[in-house]
C-alpha cells in the first residue's frame, strides 16, 4: 500500500487496466506527451505509446465521436475533456449517441467508455473552469455517472467502470485532487457502481454529499456534534444509478435530511434526492427536506466562495433540520 | 500580395517569412518596401510603443501571479506584432473580437489601464464587477466583444454580428482572433462555412503560435497550411508573417477594405509563436525542447522593429529605456489603486442573471445575505 493523492490514484488505475487490457486507449486534448493540464495521465503516452494515448486536435465532439466509434468497434475507449465546462461541444454526442446506442439498435451496438473529466469550483476558476454538470448526464437516460471523493474509491470505481458495459461519466473533483491523501492498494480490487458509502454514522441527521463537497459537509458533521447533533454523512460515489436503499435505510433512522452540491439548485441533482425521499420515505420524515446548493447565477470568479454550498452554510443548516420541530 | 490560399507547411521559424509570405521588416531591421503599407513615421512609433506596452504589462502581470496577487494571466509573448498590428488595421467603425490572448488589442481601442487591471483583481471597478476569471474582459464601448473560455464560440458570433451590420447598410467590418488550434474546433468551421455564404465582412484571425497548450500544430491538422481551410468554404486564406506588424497591418487593413465594399470575408494565417507559456498555468519546459523557442526569438517582433527605427534614426536605447519606465510606472499605478479595491458587493452575484431579478434570485440573494459569510480560503 502507499499514500496517493487523487491524481496519482486515478493515473495508476489507468496504468493498471491498460496493462491488463489492449483494447483500453485514453485520448483527449493534451493528455499524451504532458500527461494532462493537470497531469491525470503523465507516463501513461511513454509506456503505453501514441496508439493507445491520442493527444486529439482541439474538439470535444470529435473526441466523444471518435470514441464511439471505437467503443463500436470493440475498443474501450477512456476519453478525457479537459475541464466539465468544456464538455458542452460533445454534449450532442453524448445524449445523442453515446446514450442511446444500445436503446436504438436492440444491443447490437454498444457505447462502453469512461468519459474523465474534473469537475467543481474553488480553485479561481470562474465561470468556465468550476461547473458542476452532473444533472444534465443523469437527466439523459443511458448514462451512468460517478464521482468519487477519495484516492481508494476513485481507483476501485474508475476500474469498474472502465469494466462496465455502459458508458460511465467519470467526474473527478478537482479541488481536491492533490489535497486528499489515502492508502491505495497496490492489487486490483473494484468498487461497485451504484454504491453508496456511509462515512460517520449518525442518529439525527442524514447529510448527503460527494466530490469535494463531503468533506464541507464531514467538516459541519463534526462541528454540529460539539452542539449535540450526530450527523450520518453518506458520499454518494456513485451519482447514477443512485443507491437508493442507503438513503432511505438511513432517512428511515435520522427522519432528516440535508443535501449538499455544488451546482445550482434549480433542477440540480438535490431536487432528485428529495423527491425519491418524499416518495420514499415521506411518514418517516420528520422535517422538511434541505438543499444546500450553489447559487442559480453563472458561477463567478471573485465570490466563489460565497458561491460554494461549504461548511459555513451546511452547518446552521444542519442545525436547524436536526432541532426542526413543525 | 497573393489572396489566393498559398500552402505552405509552416513548422520552424525560417519558414514564416520569405518569397510567400508577404514580409516587410525583415529581421535585421531593414524594410521590403515592396509590401510596405507606408504608415506615417507617427503611426509605426504608435505601433512599435504598443507592443513594448503589452510586453511591459505581460511581464509584471506574470509576476503577480506568481506572488499570489493575482490568480491568473495568459499573456502574448512573441506574438505582439499579429495583434497589435491586426488591432490597428481595424477602422475606428470596426469591432473585434477576442480570444484571451489579445489585451494588447483592447488596449490599443483605447481601453483604459486601470480597467483592465481592475479585471486582472475582479475588483468592484472591473466592468463586470469579478464575475470572471482575469483577463476575460468586456469592452462594448471600444468595439470589442466579451471574453469567453469556451474555444471557438466567438467565429461564429463575429459572422453574425458583421452580417447584421451589414443588412442595416453600414459598412462597419468585425475581426476575429482565435488559436490555429480553434481552428480544430466545429465553430471555426461552421464559422467560415457562414462567413462564406453569408459573404459576411469577418476577418478571421488565425493566430498561428505553433502550440495548443502542450500540442503542436501538426498534431492539429493534417493540412499543408492552415490557411488553406479557407479553400473547402469558399474564402480566401492567405498567410502573413504575424511576427512583423507592418506586414501583418498591411494584408488585414486590405481584408478589411474588400469586407467592407462587400467583397466578404478573408481568413488570415498569421505566422507567429507562442514564446512563453500557454498562460500562469503552464510550464512548456514539459513538452517542448528550449532550442525552438531561441530560434524563434530570433524573429523577436519588438527587437526586429527596434532594429528598423534605430537605422532610420527615429528612436535610441535612452528613448527605449525611458518609454518602458513610462510603462511600468503607469501599471504599478494602476496595480496599486487596484489592490486598494474592495471586492465586489455580495449582491451583485444576483445581477445581470436576467435583466430583472425573478423571485426565486430574490429569496436566495436574502438567503445569502443574512447568512454567515465564507472564510477567504484562497
Ligand atoms: C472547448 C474548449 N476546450 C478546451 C479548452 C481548454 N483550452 C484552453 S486554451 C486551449 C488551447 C488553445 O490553443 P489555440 O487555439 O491554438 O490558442 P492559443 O492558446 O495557442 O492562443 C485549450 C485546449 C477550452 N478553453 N475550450
Amino acid at each position: 500500500m502507499a499514500e496517493m493523492n487523487l491524481v496519482q490514484a486515478i493515473n495508476g488505475a489507468l496504468a493498471s487496466e491498460m496493462r491488463q487490457n489492449n483494447d483500453v486507449v485514453v485520448l483527449g486534448e493534451d493528455v499524451g506527451k504532458v500527461g494532462g493540464v493537470f497531469r491525470v495521465t503523465q507516463g501513461l503516452y511513454d509506456e503505453f505509446g501514441e496508439n493507445r494515448v491520442i493527444d486529439t486536435p482541439l474538439a470535444e465532439g470529435g473526441i466523444i465521436g471518435t470514441a464511439v466509434g471505437m467503443a463500436l468497434y470493440g475498443l474501450r475507449p477512456v476519453p478525457e475533456i479537459q475541464f466539465a465546462d468544456f464538455i458542452f461541444p460533445a454534449f450532442d454526442q453524448i445524449v445523442s449517441e453515446v446514450a442511446k446506442f444500445r436503446y436504438r439498435s436492440g444491443g447490437e451496438y454498444t457505447c462502453p467508455m469512461v468519459i474523465r473529466t474534473p469537475v467543481g469550483g474553488g480553485i479561481r476558476g470562474g465561470h468556465y473552469h468550476s461547473q458542476s454538470p452532473e444533472s444534465l448526464f443523469i437527466h439523459t437516460a443511458g448514462l451512468k455517472v460517478v464521482c468519487p471523493s477519495n484516492p481508494y474509491d476513485a481507483k476501485g470505481l474508475l476500474l469498474s467502470a472502465i469494466r462496465d458495459d455502459d458508458p460511465v461519466l467519470f467526474f473527478e473533483p478537482k479541488r481536491v485532487y492533490r489535497a486528499v491523501k489515502a492508502e491505495v492498494p497496490e492489487e486490483d480490487y473494484t468498487i461497485p457502481i451504484g454504491k453508496a458509502k456511509v462515512v460517520r454514522e449518525g442518529n439525527d441527521v442524514t447529510v448527503v454529499a460527494w466530490g469535494a463537497m463531503l468533506f464541507e459537509a464531514l467538516a459541519s458533521a463534526t462541528e454540529v456534534a460539539e452542539q449535540g447533533v450526530d450527523a450520518e454523512v453518506i458520499d454518494l460515489r456513485t451519482l447514477w444509478p443512485v443507491d437508493i436503499d442507503s438513503i432511505v435505510e438511513s432517512v428511515k433512522k435520522t427522519g432528516r435530511l440535508v443535501i449538499v452540491h455544488e451546482a445550482p439548485k434549480a433542477c440540480g441533482f438535490g431536487a432528485e434526492l428529495l423527491s425519491l425521499a418524499v416518495e420514499k420515505c415521506f411518514v418517516h420524515l420528520e422535517a422538511p427536506p434541505v438543499r444546500v446548493t450553489g447559487w442559480d447565477t453563472p458561477f463567478p470568479y471573485t465570490l466563489e466562495m460565497e458561491y460554494l454550498p461549504l461548511q459555513h452554510r451546511i452547518t446552521p443548516a444542519l442545525l436547524e433540520t436536526a432541532q426542526y420541530v413543525p | 500580395m497573393q489572396t489566393q490560399t498559398q500552402v505552405v507547411p509552416i513548422r520552424t521559424p525560417e519558414q514564416s517569412s520569405g518569397d510567400d509570405i508577404p514580409t516587410v521588416l525583415q529581421p535585421d531591421g531593414t524594410l521590403n518596401e515592396a509590401h510596405d503599407p507606408k504608415l506615417e513615421l507617427s503611426e509605426v512609433l504608435d505601433l512599435y510603443k504598443a507592443m513594448v506596452r503589452t510586453r511591459v504589462i505581460d511581464g509584471q502581470l506574470e509576476r503577480l501571479q506568481r506572488q499570489g496577487r493575482i490568480g491568473f494571466h495568459i499573456g502574448s509573448l512573441g506574438e505582439e506584432a499579429c495583434i497589435i498590428g491586426s488591432a490597428a488595421a481595424m477602422r475606428e467603425q470596426d469591432w473585434i473580437f477576442p480570444c484571451y490572448r489579445e489585451f494588447g488589442a483592447l488596449l490599443w481601442r483605447g481601453f483604459p489601464l486601470q480597467s483592465y487591471v481592475d479585471n486582472m483583481y475582479g475588483n468592484v471597478d472591473d466592468v463586470v464587477q469579478g464575475r470572471q476569471m482575469p483577463d476575460h474582459y468586456t469592452g462594448r464601448p471600444y468595439r470589442f466583444g466579451s471574453v469567453s473560455s469556451p474555444i471557438g464560440t466567438q467565429i461564429t458570433q463575429a459572422v453574425g454580428f458583421s452580417w447584421a451590420a451589414m443588412s442595416k447598410g453600414s459598412d462597419e467590418v468585425s475581426s476575429v482572433y482565435f488559436g490555429e488550434g480553434a481552428t480544430s474546433s466545429s465553430e471555426f468551421h461552421t464559422g467560415l462555412n457562414f462567413g462564406g455564404v453569408m459573404n459576411s465582412p469577418t476577418i478571421f484571425l488565425c493566430r498561428n503560435n505553433r502550440w495548443a497548450i502542450s500540442v503542436p500544430s501538426e498534431k492539429q491538422t493534417a493540412s499543408e497550411s492552415f490557411a488553406a481551410k479557407g479553400i473547402a468554404y469558399g474564402v480566401p486564406g492567405v498567410q502573413v508573417d504575424g511576427n512583423d506588424v507592418l506586414a501583418t497591418y498591411k494584408v488585414v487593413r486590405e481584408a478589411v477594405e474588400k469586407a467592407a465594399k462587400g467583397g466578404g470575408p478573408t481568413l488570415i494565417e498569421m505566422l507567429t509563436y507562442r514564446v512563453g507559456g500557454h498562460s500562469t498555468s503552464d510550464d512548456p519546459r514539459a513538452y517542448r525542447v528550449q532550442d525552438e523557442v531561441e530560434r524563434w526569438r530570433k524573429t523577436d517582433p519588438i527587437l526586429r522593429m527596434k532594429l528598423h527605427l534605430e537605422k532610420i534614426d527615429a528612436w535610441n536605447e535612452e528613448q527605449d529605456e525611458a518609454f518602458k519606465k513610462e510603462c511600468e510606472a503607469e501599471l504599478k499605478a494602476c496595480i496599486k489603486a487596484a489592490e486598494a479595491k474592495e471586492k465586489p458587493p455580495l449582491e451583485t452575484m444576483f445581477d445581470g442573471v436576467f435583466a430583472e431579478k425573478p423571485w426565486h434570485l430574490e429569496e436566495q440573494q436574502a438567503e445569502l445575505l443574512s447568512g454567515p459569510r465564507a472564510k477567504d480560503h484562497h
